[in-house]
């Protein structure tokens, strides 16, 4: 086996550079920032969510200060831009699960409209559920 | 340091937090973040806020979207800054910021949903 050869010096990389605002050149860059963004969103849902709870369990002073303050226009305006990410991160989550997930039966696989329409469904289930529990039961 | 062989089992976190956000947080984001909020709706009342949290189903299935969802905030944001900002050389602190915030987070609800019993 050749020994590899030794330099003495580095070579230059072949390296172009990289603007540090890539994702702003075309369309379909900056709709992949979106989409990847939509975690932060997802994040500031959780702390609204932990926030709510531990109001709860305060009380009920409490929980009432908790629906003013969510009512505060700046909170509102969060949460609203925060809904149409959460709905950005659900469509384009459930739409590449089909080519994430192949499940055969037996020898043949499952269709990806199949699979695709499933997540759908669940979804529409879930947010059924949740609704009835808030609201009603 | 984020060792190789921790890449999978974070990403499969990621895709399982991914999957039950975009489940159950639209509606839930929808009824407490904007329908109360604007009137839409009447919020419920705390008793049955109360109640609905002391109810080990519903306690589990929170903190699995919490903890879950926190995970997959970490990873995705974790992958976004390397990419987008191309920032790679600071990858132990913007990894230790992500997953500790995601870890610190999870223990946080453990401690609310284990008080609301």
């Amino acid at each position: 086996m050749a020994e590899s050869p030794t330099y003495t010096y580095h070579p230059r990389w072949l390296r172009r550079r990289v603007s540090t605002y890539w994702w702003l050149e075309k369309r379909s860059y900056f709709a992949f920032v979106l989409r990847e963004g939509s975690c932060l969103f997802v994040a500031w849902f959780v702390f609204y969510l932990l926030l709510l709870v531990r109001r709860v369990l305060q009380g009920d002073a409490a929980y009432q200060d908790f629906l003013a303050w969510s009512a505060r226009p700046w909170i509102l305006l969060l949460n609203i831009v925060s809904l149409l990410f959460l709905l950005l991160h659900a469509i384009t989550f459930f739409d590449a699960a089909p080519r994430a997930l192949v499940v055969h039966v037996g020898s043949k696989r499952v269709p990806e409209r199949l699979i695709g329409l499933s997540h759908y469904a669940a979804w529409f289930v879930a947010s059924v559920v949740i609704f009835w529990l808030v609201l009603v039961g | 340091m984020i060792k190789r062989d921790a890449e999978p089992f974070l990403w499969m976190l990621f895709s399982a937090g991914g999957v039950v956000s975009a489940l159950l947080m639209p509606a839930l984001l929808f009824l407490f973040g904007v329908a109360f909020p604007l009137g839409w709706l009447t919020p419920p009342t705390r008793d049955h806020m109360a109640t609905l949290l002391a109810n080990p189903l519903v306690a589990l299935v929170l903190l699995g979207l919490v903890v879950l969802s926190l995970f997959h905030w970490a990873h995705r944001f974790r992958h976004t800054l390397y990419d987008g900002l191309q920032i790679k050389h600071l990858q132990e602190v913007i990894a230790a910021v992500c997953y500790g915030g995601a870890i610190i987070g999870s223990a946080a609800a453990v401690y609310l949903l284990w008080q609301a019993r």
